[in-house]
Order: C-alpha cells, then structure tokens, then sequence
C-alpha cells in the first residue's frame, strides 16, 4: 500500500518537474529553446491589440475582421489586412519588401517556425502595394493637374483642368 | 498702306481671334461639364468605412449599347487593371471578369457589341446553388464571392445564366491588394466593392466616361433620383434573359 | 421460411494480394495526380471555363449512382421480401458503401480548394442541392452501416426491415439529389429538366446491378463458389428491365426537347451534331448501353452458362459512362443562349461550342476512385463474412433451380 503510494508520488514529482521546467509563456528571455526570429516594426507605436493579445488570437481577430469586411462591407482602416501588411513589412538590404515564402515576412517567421500552413496568402499579397501596383486606369483628378499646371497649356486647356480639378473634389 | 488700316486690321483679328477662342472655351467648359458630371455625379456618397454596407441601397449598372462601339474594350481594360486579372494568352482558362460580346442578326447582319459582366441579379441562382454559401448576395446588391469559404467546386459556374464566373486555374502572386484572388477559387465581377464602399465608381463606369463615350452608368436602383433611376424610368430597358426572373442590377439600353 | 445461411469470408491467397497490388497501382496514380493537380492547379487538367465539370466527374457521378442502385439486392430482400436475394444483401450493403466512398473521394479531391473539406462539411447553403448531397451521402454511409450491422449480428433481425426500408428510402432521396444537381439548373439548354431525377434513379438501379452482378459472380468464382446460373440471369434480367427504364426516360427527355423549339439547339448539338456527344449517345449509350444488353438478357437462351450476363453487364456499365459523359461534358459543352435567335462571340467563348480534351491526371484521378471502390469491397469480404458459402441456385432459393433458365 504504501509502497504504491511513494511509488505515485515520485511519478507525480518528476512529472511536475517536468511539466513546470518547460515556460508556459514564450518568453525569449526564459526560454531555453530557440524561439522565432521575427521582426517588429521600426516606427510603430503599437498594433492595433497589443501583444499577448496578438499572440493568442490573432487568427480569431483576422476571422471576424475578414467576415465582417466580407460581408457587411465593414472596411476599418486600421484593422485591415492591408493596414497589418503595411505596418509589420520587412525590407531586405536592397529595400524592397520581402515576401511571405522568405522567412524573414513577419508572418512566415512565427508560422515557419511553428508549422502551421498558412491560407491567406494564397488570394491576398504579402507585401505593401507600391503605387507602381496599384491600378493606373486614368486618374481624373492627375490629368486635371497636368492640365492646370502645364505651362505649354493654352488658356482653356488651363482653365479646363481647374475646372475638372474642382468638381473631382 | 496707312498705319491705322493695318492697325484696325490687326485689332480686327486680335478680335475674331478672342471671339473664337472664348466660343470654343466656352463650349468646351460646358461640353467638359457634361461630361464630369457623368462621371462625379455626386461625391458624397462615401460611407463611413465603420459602417456596415445600406440595405436600402440596390447598385446597379446601366449599359447604353448604341455608344458602344466595336473596336473599344476600354472597359475591361481597366477591369483587369483594377483587379489584376488579365488575359494570358490561354483564353480557355484565363480569367475574365468583363468581357465585350458582339451579337449579330442573322437576318440583314445588324451588329451590337456592349460589355457583359455578372448581372448582380436579385435572385442569383450562383447564391442558390453555393454548398458553403460562399457565393452570397450583400445588402446593398453586390453578388459577391467569400473567397475564404469557397472550396472550388465550380457548381456557380454550372449554374450561371450570364457565363459571369471564372475558376484561378494556376497559383496566382502579386495580386492588388484590394482584390484577393487565388488558386482554386471562383471569381467575377465584384462592381469594384472597394471602390463603391469608399463611394467611388467601378472602374470599367469611369473608365467610359472619362474616355468620353459615357456608355456605363452606375448608381442606385432604389432611389428614385437617382441619374440611373431616372434613366430607367424615362427609357425602354432590358435584362438579359429577363425571362428566367433573376431580376438584374445590370440593364441595358438600345439592345 | 428462414433459411439458415452460413456466411464466410474470402481468403488471401497469392490472387488476393496480387488484385491487391493491382488497386494499390490505380489508387497511387490517382493520388498523384490528385498532388499534382492541387499544386500546379487545375490548368493542367483539359477542365477550363467553359467545361469545369470534366472526366472525374463522369466518374464521381457514375460510382455515386451505382452505389445507389448497388443497395437495391439488400433493398429487394428486405422490402419486398424475395427470398432468394436475402443472402446476398450483406455484399450488396458493403458494395453500395463502396463504391459511394469511391465517389466521394473523385469528387472532393478534384476541388479547387480539397484543404477545406472542415468547411464543405460544417458550413452549409440549405437551398443549395449541392449542401443536402453531403448530408445525404454521409447518412447513406450511416444508415447502411447500421443496416449491415442489424444484419450481421445476432438478436436484431427484428430491425433489418425498418433499416431496410429507411435505407431504400434515403438512396431514393440520394439519387434524386444527384440527378437534381443538373435537374435544378435553368441556366442550361441541356439540363433545365424535372426528369433528370427519375432518370437518374433508373440509370442507378442499372448500373448498381451491373457493377453487383459483375462483382459477385467474379468473386464467387474465385473463391470457390460460383453463383448459381440462374440467380444470374434473375439478376441480369432485373437489370434490363432497369437498362430498359433508362432508355425510356432518356426518350422521353429528348423527345419532349426536341418538341419546343426552343431546345431544338441542343438537341440538333447532341442527337444530331455528328461529333463526339453524337456517337458517345447513338453508339455508346443507346446500342451498346441499352439495346445490346437488352437482347442478351432477353433473348432466346440455350447456352448453359451466363456469360451473356456478364457482357450485358459489361456493356451496361459501358453505356452508363458514355451517357453520363452526354450528359456532363455535352452539357457545357453547348454554349448558354443568351441572346436566342443571334450569333453571338466574344474573347469568353461565348455562342461557340466548346471543346474539351480529358487530361491524364483526369483519367487517372477517376481510375483512383474505382480503385478505391474495389480495394474496399475486397478488403470487406477478407475481414467479414459477407458472402454465403454456396452461392448456387439451390442454395440461395430451391425454387430457383427448379424453374431454371
């Protein structure tokens, strides 16, 4: 009987040795496993949660914002998707944003190291859009500019374009 | 010569000159107007980007085939620029959002050529038929596809009476960051949603008016003052395939 | 009048394991295909914007359906209580589970996005035909595994005709799922059509006993237990008048379409185009599918043997791929009249016919399916007693053998 009972509670020390050596936060400092190298952003006050938040649950967040934009319309500019790809980009030496199949995309550093596919990716960018990428269909207001300010411009060639300038305001 | 004649003369034509200048100012300004105000109808019709999509909203499109014209594709042009889609050279498999269809009468060859897109019908049978219900209707109108919930089974493009939907045949990267789109999924038009919720017009209406044919209406259905309500109340319009009783957004004038 | 049945599985002897290695083959090149296709995407496949529906749904379609009809041997048994059918509903039970599984695994893994399978079967469009299959396959899969089990243990024989009849009921309510698929679609000059449904339940009560018939007597012979030549012919006159029922709705379909004008186009397309839909229906569906085995079953027969059952067999589950592949593939491959009476195109293939080319990864992917259905079957006769001992005509029904022929 006792026998039994010294033998449980030595599996039930070593055990909770075992259990409370590994930090249940991952803290780099404490931890004794590498951890992900991942990057912050360099002029950045905060996220829009902060970071133990983030760290738990940003899959949820990213859920609701994206069924809420999906199908409300709901399109907060500070919790878009585009806004976090914005904010947390990481730039190689030559300055051009890295994406998400490197391991340096802020993404990709926590998800490579942790192992979990991810979907969002496959249907949205993983870089910040330049104006190079962004749609070039004839943009009203910028001719008007060309227009107005265009010294070779005859008088209502100029007059047309702060016409147009005004009403696109 | 005497010095005054050559000086009347030349005041005479410093005269004409103004005169015929400040006519043609004058009718540009008022041509340019017409034209700017198709295209800026009214600016505030921006939402709060905080706020849900109207339901007391219907957009809709109004197309006016006769200023169509057969050599102009200046609407889908601006659609795959908008939305990062383009034509690959593989037209069986590429992605078309919008595209220019020509019909011809076999009897005496009349011809009509007018851009075709999704029909953002009330009664989508693409919504009905979705197993997820990926493919929805928002409040506002807009038939849309939750790309995050389709799992690719290509049953709304079974379903489709418009042929409006395309399949992402091959891994996609660079997309736009305001149209996600990816392998697997099914696309089409979306009456450029991220443009409509920040007030804006979709790309292809623009794009029209501003190459000065004004072929593409855009506006809201359910307001009676709106230009394109009054547009439908004043002239004869049609749907496409208005028999199957989908009731579309997207009418059509002169076909 | 119970009779005593002794039930026994099959061995595993040097053709059970080579049969083995054979379905391994088929169900390794499917699966390869199917990484393939999921990686490269769905433009190696010949499916495009015009035709998304191609090959492996001919096949996902076909061994959905037969599955179905697979169940009627155990449906005949139980619900309508023919004696000599009674000893074969296990086999028909694990039959119709087999090939619906063989289906399934087709027709998921040709998704654009099979990596959400968790959302295909937790997020649900109740007004779409497409949401209540999934429920109805996965029941079917249920109910019948109950089915088998009331059947296969002792004590609940009181629930075999309760199961029996829910099951007949749920593969009626199936299969006119799957033929409402199409049925259901207004959009199409070839579908757009209530008959679609009934069609589609006789199309599964002929191919079902074909693809059974085919199945028992191959494994009786194998294992040392031929199946008694005049259940054969029983079973394969069944299924001609089944193969007959098909024609007649498929006459029926085609006639009144061809009656309204407005469906001349596809029907002039199909019936009459001179292309491939054209030989696949006349030759392939029609001839091969329905009228040859008709006079094989039905003739005059003075050979011993039933080896015209087994070619009638044969061709009916011929017939049933080539009218599925009229009805799938030839569907979208008539364009969508948008504008009828006008000769339309544009850059998207509208008012043309569209062509379609079956890829290998397709081919193989479907063959992967059926493999799948058989490594099951056979597996499930290994590890169960599913099949009777005697399978001949006296021991199945004594006044079988007496009426012989």
């Amino acid at each position: 009987m006792f026998a039994i009972m010294k033998r449980l509670l030595s599996v039930l020390v070593v055990a909770s040795a075992f259990v409370l050596s590994t930090p249940v936060q991952a803290d780099e400092a404490q931890s004794r496993a590498p951890g992900p190298q991942y990057s912050l952003p360099k002029d950045a006050t905060s996220c829009v949660r902060d970071t133990s938040f983030m760290r738990r649950n940003h899959m949820n967040l990213l859920l609701h914002k994206r069924d809420q934009t999906m199908h409300n319309g709901i399109r907060t500019k500070k919790e878009s998707l585009q806004g976090c790809i914005n904010c947390h980009v990481t730039k190689d030496e030559a300055g051009k944003a890295i994406k998400i199949s490197d391991p340096k995309h802020f993404c990709a550093a926590c998800h490579q190291y942790a192992a979990v596919k991810l979907d969002c990716f496959e249907c949205h960018r993983s870089t910040p859009e330049t104006p190079k990428d962004t749609a070039s269909i004839p943009n009203i207001p910028a001719h008007a500019n060309l227009l107005a300010s265009n010294a070779n411009n005859s008088g209502e060639a100029k007059a047309l374009g702060t016409f147009l300038k005004g009403v696109a305001q | 010569m005497n010095n005054t004649s050559l000086k009347d003369a030349y005041i005479d034509k410093t005269r004409r000159d103004f005169l015929k200048k400040a006519g043609a100012g004058v009718t540009t300004l008022a041509l340019a107007s017409g034209v700017t105000l198709m295209a800026y109808p009214a600016p505030a019709q921006a939402r709060n980007p905080d706020e849900a999509a109207d339901p007391s909203k219907r957009w809709g499109l109004l197309i006016d085939v006769n200023k169509c014209t057969e050599d102009c594709s200046a609407c889908v042009t601006a659609c795959s620029q908008e939305n990062g889609w383009k034509l690959d050279g593989n037209p069986s498999v590429d992605a078309q959002w919008i595209r220019k269809l020509k019909i011809k009468n076999p009897h005496g060859g009349h011809e009509q050529t007018f851009p075709v897109m999704c029909q953002h019908c009330a009664k989508p049978p693409c919504v009905d038929v979705c197993p997820t219900g990926a493919s929805f209707k928002r409040t506002d109108g807009i038939v849309l596809v939750d790309k995050h919930i389709c799992i690719g089974c290509r049953y709304c493009m079974m379903a489709c009476p418009y042929k409006a939907r395309s399949f992402v045949h091959e891994p996609l990267t660079d997309q736009k960051a305001h149209a996600p789109r990816g392998k697997g999924t099914v696309e089409s038009c979306t009456l450029c949603v991220h443009r409509v919720d920040r007030g804006d017009q979709p790309a292809c209406v623009e794009k029209c008016a501003s190459d000065g044919h004004g072929a593409l209406m855009f506006g809201d259905l359910n307001d009676p003052n709106s230009d394109i309500s009054k547009r439908l109340a004043s002239y004869p319009t049609k749907q496409i395939r208005a028999d199957l009783g989908l009731d579309t957004g997207v009418r059509y004038q002169n076909l | 009048m119970a009779k005593h049945v002794t039930y026994s599985q099959i061995g595993t002897g040097a053709g059970f394991y080579g049969l083995l290695a054979l379905l391994g083959a088929f169900i390794a090149a499917g699966a390869a295909s199917f990484l393939y296709v999921e990686h490269h995407g769905h433009v190696v496949t010949g499916m495009t914007n015009q035709i998304v529906w191609g090959l492996p749904h001919v096949f996902a379609i076909f061994l959905i359906v037969a599955a179905s009809g697979a169940l009627n041997v155990a449906s005949i048994g139980s619900v309508f209580n023919k004696a000599a059918y009674k000893p074969l509903s296990r086999i028909s039970g694990v039959l119709a589970m087999a090939l619906l599984a063989g289906g399934l695994a087709v027709l998921l893994l040709d998704l654009g996005r099979p990596d959400r399978m968790i959302i295909a079967i937790t997020t649900f469009n109740f007004k779409s035909i497409f949401a209540w299959n999934i429920f109805l396959y996965s029941g079917f899969m249920v109910i019948v595994g109950v089915y088998l089990f009331v059947q296969m243990s002792s004590g609940l024989e009181k629930f075999k005709k309760p199961f029996g009849v829910l099951a007949f009921v749920w593969r009626l309510a199936l299969t006119t799922g799957t033929g409402s698929i199409f049925g259901w679609l207004v959009a199409r000059q070839g579908y757009d059509a209530a008959i679609m449904a009934p069609l589609f339940i006789a199309m599964s009560l002929s191919f079902g006993m074909a693809c059974f018939i085919l199945v028992v007597k191959y494994t009786g012979k194998a294992t040392d237990r031929p199946l008694g030549t005049a259940m054969t012919w029983r079973m394969g006159r069944l299924m001609g008048v089944m193969a007959a029922t098909v024609l007649y709705f498929t006459a029926i379909r085609h006639l009144g379409n061809l009656y309204a004008a407005e469906h001349a186009g596809v029907e002039q397309f199909i019936l009459f185009g001179g292309n491939v839909f054209t030989t696949l229906f006349w030759v392939g569906q029609v001839l091969l599918g329905g009228l040859v085995p008709l006079a094989l079953v039905f003739a005059p027969n003075n050979s011993e043997g039933s080896s015209r059952v087994t070619l009638a067999a044969l061709l009916v589950i011929l017939g049933g791929f080539a009218q599925l592949y009229v009805i799938i593939v030839g569907g979208q491959a008539y364009p969508l009249v948008l504008f009828p009476g006008m000769e339309v195109s544009s850059s998207f293939q509208d008012g043309t016919i569209a062509s379609y080319m079956p890829s290998l990864p397709e081919l193989a992917l479907g063959l992967g399916g059926v493999g799948v259905a058989i490594l099951i079957t056979v597996f499930a006769m290994m590890a169960f007693k599913l099949l009777p001992k005697n399978l001949s005509d006296a021991a199945l029904d004594p006044h079988l053998a007496a009426k012989a022929k």
